[in-house]
């Protein structure tokens, strides 16, 4: 299909489904379902206008429409201006080919280092992102059941104040604290612990600190909301009852804050995916990250169908992962989003 | 199996605040024993101490002879059910009764069927697979004791546990939990603030107040002799009438009060001269009675039913209690009218103020 029959279809999508939900609300109405004051009558005019057009300008204008034109542009090709919506402009499936294939066309090989990049960074992110909760939920539950408010507020200070540091900032700062002169390699010859300076960034050593570091507070709050809602009686009845403190963590504890455990690990685990910051940053010569292979895609390659249909990829596949996980752990998207 | 608690000379405090004060008493093996008090007492500060939550400051806790020094909450051979209850939110009510046998790594059939029989005891048998959410106020408190007795604890601790209950269950839960100890025969240690719960369910109680044990004893002599002012009056209504001991008789004094001169007992033998409170029950105050007599006028007839209570102004200012059983609350005097009261010497008690 040509893409100047489809794109108009594009830009007319949200307008259908918005007249569909105004359809259903109208019948709703006409049926008896739904009574009382209408919306308007509600909130009055000035109003009511105002919080619609706002919350349709942002809904629509800053996140469907740039996603469905995302869509949209990853089936079509790479072509010059001048051919845009023109007879060669039509949808394929040749930018996905390409991202298994490595050629638009042809099958015959494995695009492997775009595949390899790509279930490295999804392996990589499980294990940040499990890591990242090992090291937060202990400060969490220190945090939620042990100290008090006083000491609370200091940590969460510590949590926070770094992070009004830009992120491509907080990255380089991790590179001066992990390159072969830097502050920990000092520190470890001056110690006499080492002989030679270890490389730390060639390692990707720097890079996974900086992931795990970028995304720790998306981890520690949800599980010290969690936390924090849990009576300490319930710890203390485990306790009671001879429960050991391993116990007490895996079976009461963690099961109580099932939701914010959830929620902080796939918030994490979506972020770490697509970080950039990081990868650009602290990646050694070796490592590839998915991210910005996209990011070449687009402004390397200058091949924005092609970059549209790499990230396109990562996000269903993140999607995709997450709610597997989430029907193995037996939990709601309401849950998580509590 | 059951043991027996001691405390000796117990004492805890939290910073500069003593909530325990040299503590010491022993609770038989398999007794019903209550601690009473008004909040802040230190009453749960003491249940938290034998259950291993808290260490004393200093004095020791025996359970069963052994001294408790050292050893956590989670290896006490007590149970203890919470105020609160906290029951597993994230657990059904059979998993919430078979945790501490989980913890102890029974199998899972084990767990059940244990879980199925407690839950039998305590009238839940059909209930083991539903969240806790779902039971009413007074099932879920049945969970907590099964849940509790699962570990086969030698004594069960008691924190207030039917303070959130309604009126109607709380009554019939005294009576259930009653009928559970003789059940099982362990010790059980209850805390409450209620003296309705203490004096209905206990084998016997200890009175407190600020951090101290004021009395020790069974209902009936803690109601009837008590031997501190504080008791007196926080066990039962009492009406106080201070003033000064004018003189002393075989076992008897006379206390000269701003409504009068009157005789009670002397049961601490306070001598001439030192100022004390004689007190006297609402149901030994009689209307019209003329020992011990003095004025008051009626300012208000509470009607209920088996009782009525009449609450009078003395002449001094002060409030006096009536209450009136059975026949006798036809004879309610009118409100505004002026009556003579008295009482009989041995229904009153004189004790130092407290």
């Amino acid at each position: 299909m040509l893409a100047s029959v489809g794109h108009p279809f594009v830009l007319a999508l949200p307008v259908v489904v918005l007249a569909m939900f105004l359809w259903i609300a109208r019948r709703e109405r006409r049926l008896g379902l739904v009574q009382g004051p209408g919306y308007f009558q509600r909130n009055g005019v000035p109003i009511g206008l105002f919080l619609l057009i706002a919350v349709l300008a942002w809904a629509v204008f800053m996140i469907v429409l740039p996603q469905l034109f995302m869509i949209e542009l990853s089936f079509r090709p790479k072509l010059p201006p001048s051919q845009t919506f023109g007879p060669r402009d039509v949808y394929s499936l040749q930018n996905y080919h390409y991202f298994l294939y490595g050629s638009p066309t042809s099958s015959a090989n494995w695009n492997t280092v775009h595949l390899r990049a790509f279930w490295q960074t999804i392996v990589a992110s499980i294990v940040v992102t499990f890591a990242n909760f090992a090291l937060c939920y202990p400060l969490a539950f220190y945090m939620a059941q042990v100290a008090g408010a006083a000491r609370v507020r200091f940590l969460l200070l510590l949590l926070i104040t770094p992070y009004w540091v830009n992120e491509i900032l907080r990255a380089f700062a991790f590179r001066v604290m992990f390159a072969s002169s830097g502050l920990i390699n000092k520190l470890l010859l001056a110690g006499g612990l080492v002989a030679e300076p270890i490389d730390f960034l060639g390692l990707d050593v720097g890079m996974y600190a900086g992931l795990g570091y970028a995304y720790m507070l998306l981890m520690v709050f949800p599980l010290y909301n969690a936390i924090e809602a849990m009576p300490k009686a319930q710890i203390e009845a485990a306790r009671d009852l001879g429960a050991p403190w391993w116990h007490i963590h895996l079976f009461v504890v963690m099961p109580f804050a099932r939701p914010g455990i959830a929620s902080g690990c796939t918030l994490v685990f979506m972020l770490t995916a697509g970080a950039l910051a990081a990868p650009l940053v602290l990646g050694g010569p070796r490592s590839l990250w998915f991210t910005p292979i996209v990011y070449d895609r687009f402004y390397q390659a200058f091949h924005w169908p092609q970059g549209s249909a790499y990230a396109l990829i990562l996000l269903l596949t993140c999607i995709a992962f997450v709610l597997a996980v989430m029907r193995i752990g037996k939990l709601s998207l309401v849950e998580i989003t509590r | 199996m059951t043991a027996d608690v001691e405390l000796e000379a117990v004492t805890v405090r939290f910073g500069t605040f003593t909530a325990v004060e040299n503590a010491s008493l022993k609770i038989e093996g398999g007794e019903f024993f209550s601690f009473l008090g008004p909040s802040g007492c230190g009453k749960t500060t003491i249940l938290r101490t034998i259950s291993g939550f808290i260490e004393p400051s200093s004095g020791q806790v025996r359970i069963g002879g052994r001294d408790m020094r050292g050893i956590g909450a989670n290896k006490r051979p007590t149970a203890l059910i919470f105020q609160s209850l906290a029951l597993f939110p994230m657990m059904t009510v059979a998993e919430n009764v078979a945790y501490g046998l989980r913890v102890r790594g029974a199998s899972k059939s084990a767990r059940m069927k244990k879980a199925e029989e407690l839950l039998n005891l305590v009238a839940l048998g059909d209930q083991g697979g539903k969240k806790v959410d779902e039971l009413s106020g007074g099932q879920r408190q049945r969970v907590a004791i099964a849940r509790a007795l699962a570990v086969e604890p030698q004594v069960l601790l008691l924190d207030e546990p039917l303070s959130a209950l309604d009126l109607k269950l709380r009554q019939h839960m005294r009576n259930e939990l009653r009928a559970i100890q003789r059940r099982v025969g362990i010790t059980f240690i209850y805390i409450t603030h209620d003296q309705g719960e203490a004096l209905t369910m206990s084998d016997r109680i200890a009175v407190m107040n600020a951090g101290r044990i004021e009395q020790i004893g069974d209902g009936r002599s803690v109601y009837t002799a008590p031997r501190t002012a504080f008791v007196a009056g926080f066990v039962g209504e009492n009406n106080a009438m201070r003033g000064k001991v004018a003189s002393v008789g075989e076992g008897f004094a006379v206390v000269e009060t701003p409504l009068g001169a009157f005789r009670g007992t002397n049961p601490l033998g306070l001598t001439a001269g030192a100022p004390a409170v004689l007190f006297v029950r609402p149901e030994a105050l009689h209307i019209g009675s003329t020992e011990n007599a003095c004025t008051a006028a009626t300012t208000e007839v509470a009607y209920e039913g088996n009782l009525t209570h009449v609450g009078l102004r003395a002449d001094d200012g002060s409030h006096l209690l009536v209450l009136l059983g059975g026949g006798e609350t036809r004879s309610a005097p009118p409100i505004g009218a002026r009556v003579g009261l008295g009482f009989d010497a041995a229904d009153a008690i004189v004790l130092p103020p407290g």
